[in-house]
């Protein structure tokens, strides 16, 4: 025999806003969000609907009501993401507990009650804990989950339905406690149906003709004739693997051993779920009671013992031991799905070359820092120092191609350097330029190609490039500043080196 | 006389053994090998083979011969890399502009940059990439390097298979490594009286100073069109060096 709890949250929103903002206490205030072209409330506080103010108003109406109203934005996301929440906590009160839109959670609280003394200090832990954290909730509890839902939303009679007893339960009740359709309940009021007891012992048959099986069901469901589903929320189990030492360990093959184990724990877990570790802390707690943590990162999902393995070795040596460690806890905080999409996206030939790729980086990472590895990709400008951006990751693909026409030189100085020019004329390539000391002839030019300051990004004076070649055959990318000046005379540049 | 010919088969088939020891393997019959489109400079080479296997000593002394070495290691890695290869950079003040690499026929995001400080850290990132057999070309720019740390590396590439291509900066000794050869790359003025204006294409003197067991020479060689091309005379070695000086 199966026993459900039903908690219902009165003001699920509003409780919400008032823990979050408690200064709003005592004043009247809303929840609106638009729909159909005009605003409407969502949720309204107790003391709004003490003015008259109830969800479903205008919020013109509602202004006029109380001027002084505040008015909040609504998320229609939040009441899933609060309910969500919470079902993750009330796991302490049954393993199955399911989210029951839009207000509500169902708890099959079959075989739990007893832990807690009886069915009434049950509900009574549930409902005073959940007061205690600003919720204002009725719960009940029922051997089917429609007479749960029911009494918990329209009983004021005590909440506890013994077993079998859900039918007496009911009677009194207003059809709406069934959880009908709309329309069907308006079809009961005209006829003047104003309780469950008033239709309940009509034939099954009279019933169905005139309200639909749709209403049956609901009552079935309500009664424990018919099965009603239940689908219980999954928390997420954290990946987190424990080793206890039974003499504390205080040497670092001690320590290589304990890792070694909690990760082939922890891949093997991976490996099943299809996943991969992108982070992963070693916390070993010492028995002085200090913590010492270690932390690798990967550049992609792994799931390999011996990589992470090889990545956690090269730090190891900064575990300080002491007086030894009792217990190891190998966690990877984050992870994500492993996907042969990379090597796809590469097409490399072969199986593996991408894992090996990343495990190189990981290598080269752990060892010199994270900002040690660079990889480009092209960007849409013209100014040399901003074509080209970095990637985040490996698997990053250009946009665009990249660009072949724009002659740029392979060693490109990160700062222009300054130079002495002699030119001719304006926009005619220097005849020679002395660069750090040495006096370069210029035999040959290419020139000049303005590229523009984006006025967007900065403020600056334009660069006039000019490709020249020397007597030696040197190349060199030199350009000027700005335009000729009567006052100020031209400044010169060389910003790189063509093969 | 039977016993001449004997000894002297004998000694090819050692000399092709060692060879193939040392990373050079000699073409399989029918199997067209990859010369890179280097041409004539393959004849520097045993058995005209480019020695995939090894590692591959560039000396640079200039920022221009700096920079005419980057192209010209840039061209080779890119036909090394094909369509799909990767390829590790690593430096040490990288100045090398990723943007340009496409001229020379390498997809710049194919190329993974690794920049480290210490020369104890370059090393060991040149010896880690190369040990990571789906790379195609590993560059490694470093300004010293001994004898027996040139070894070690030798030593990975013959393991992995990965060529290694190895750039000297301006170093302070030429002193002997252990690469399978040494070249240098010096730009070259382009041609004198040309029709079209401008500086035209790269064009290099690629010299390999020193090669195991081959002929060293000096090409004067321009980049065109994804490709090399054999430019002037080629001259050998010490015919260079009596022209040098």
């Amino acid at each position: 025999m199966k026993r459900y709890v039903a908690i219902w949250f009165r003001h699920l929103l509003v409780d919400r806003v008032l823990f979050r903002q408690p200064e709003l206490a005592g004043k009247p205030f809303v929840l609106s969000a638009k729909e159909r072209g005009r605003m409407l409330v969502k949720a309204a506080s107790r003391d709004a609907q003490a003015l008259g103010i109830e969800a479903g108003m205008v919020l013109a109406d509602a202004r006029a009501v109380q001027p002084d109203l505040e008015v909040l934005d609504y998320d229609p996301t939040l009441a899933e993401k609060l309910l969500a929440a919470l079902a993750e906590w009330t796991i302490r009160y049954s393993p199955l507990v399911a989210v029951d839109l839009p207000d509500g959670l169902i708890l099959d609280a079959t075989g739990c009650a007893h832990l807690w003394g009886s069915e009434t200090a049950y509900l009574k832990d549930i409902a005073s804990r959940l007061k205690a954290s600003g919720y204002d909730v009725r719960t009940a509890m029922a051997d089917t989950i429609g007479a749960a839902w029911a009494v918990s939303r329209y009983s004021r009679a005590f909440p506890i339905i013994e077993p079998g007893e859900q039918l007496t339960a009911l009677l009194q009740l207003p059809p709406h406690a069934l959880r009908l359709e709309a329309a069907v309940v308006e079809k009961m009021q005209k006829l003047g149906l104003y309780q469950i007891t008033s239709f309940i012992y009509m034939p099954a048959s009279v019933l169905r003709r005139r309200f639909g099986q749709a209403t049956l069901d609901q009552i079935g469901k309500a009664l424990g004739n018919t099965h009603e589903a239940f689908e219980p929320v999954c928390p997420v189990e954290p990946y987190q693997e424990r080793l206890s030492s039974i003499e504390p360990i205080q040497t670092a093959t001690g320590i290589e051993i304990a890792l070694q184990k909690l990760l082939e724990m922890l891949c093997e877990r991976l490996v099943k779920d299809g996943k991969g570790a992108r982070q992963a802390v070693l916390r070993c707690y010492r028995i002085d009671g200090e913590t010492q943590a270690i932390q690798i990162g990967t550049s992609g999902p792994s799931c390999s013992t011996s990589h992470m393995f090889k990545l956690f070795e090269l730090k190891i040596s900064s575990i300080e031991p002491a007086l030894g460690i009792e217990l190891f806890v190998l966690e990877a905080p984050v992870v994500e799905p492993l996907g042969n999409a990379q090597e796809e996206l590469w097409n490399l030939t072969g199986g593996n070359k991408m894992t090996q790729v990343a495990e190189l980086i990981d290598r080269l990472t752990a060892r010199a820092g994270a900002d040690v590895i660079h990889r480009y990709l092209p960007a849409q400008h013209h100014w040399p120092e901003r074509a080209i951006t970095q990637a985040v990751s490996l698997t990053d693909q250009p946009e665009i191609d990249w660009r072949t026409d724009q002659h740029r030189p392979v060693q490109l100085l990160s700062q222009p350097e300054k130079i002495t020019v002699s030119a001719p004329v304006p926009d005619y390539p220097p005849m020679l330029f002395r660069y750090k000391g040495d006096i370069h002839r210029i035999k040959k030019a290419d020139g000049p190609n303005r590229i523009e300051q984006e006025w967007w990004i900065s403020d600056g004076m334009h660069r006039d490039y000019y490709s020249v070649e020397d007597e030696q055959g040197g190349r060199y990318w030199i350009f000027r500043l700005g335009h000729y000046n009567e006052e100020l005379s031209a400044e010169w540049f060389i910003h790189g080196f063509f093969a | 006389m039977e016993t001449a010919l004997k000894k002297s088969e004998l000694v090819a088939r050692l000399r092709s053994d060692i060879l193939a020891l040392q990373g050079f393997r000699a073409p399989a019959l029918g199997v067209k090998h990859d010369d890179f489109g280097l041409g004539p400079v393959m004849k520097a080479f045993p058995e005209g083979v480019f020695p995939r296997v090894g590692m591959h000593e560039f000396v640079s002394h200039s920022p221009e011969q700096t920079a005419a070495t980057s192209g010209f290691m840039a061209a080779l890695a890119g036909k090394m890399m094909k369509e799909d290869g990767l390829c590790v950079w690593v430096g040490r003040h990288r100045t090398v502009y990723p943007f340009a690499l496409s001229h020379f026929g390498v997809a710049p995001d194919r190329v993974i940059f690794v920049d480290l400080k210490k020369d104890k850290d370059l090393l060991w990132a040149i010896e880690e990439a190369l040990k990571c057999d789906a790379l195609s070309a590993v560059v490694g720019e470093i300004k010293e390097l001994n004898l027996t740390e040139s070894r070690r590396l030798q030593l990975t590439v013959e393991e992995s298979k990965v060529t290694g291509l190895l750039h000297r900066v301006s170093p302070r000794l030429s002193n002997p490594v252990a690469a399978v050869c040494r070249w240098r790359i010096s730009p070259l003025p382009g041609v004198a009286e040309q029709v079209l204006p401008g500086i035209g294409f790269p064009r290099w003197q690629v010299t390999i100073e020193k090669v195991r067991s081959g002929e060293p020479g000096s090409w004067p060689l321009e980049f065109r069109d994804g490709g090399f091309e054999l430019i002037g005379e080629s001259v050998s070695f010490h015919q260079h060096l009596s022209k040098v000086g």
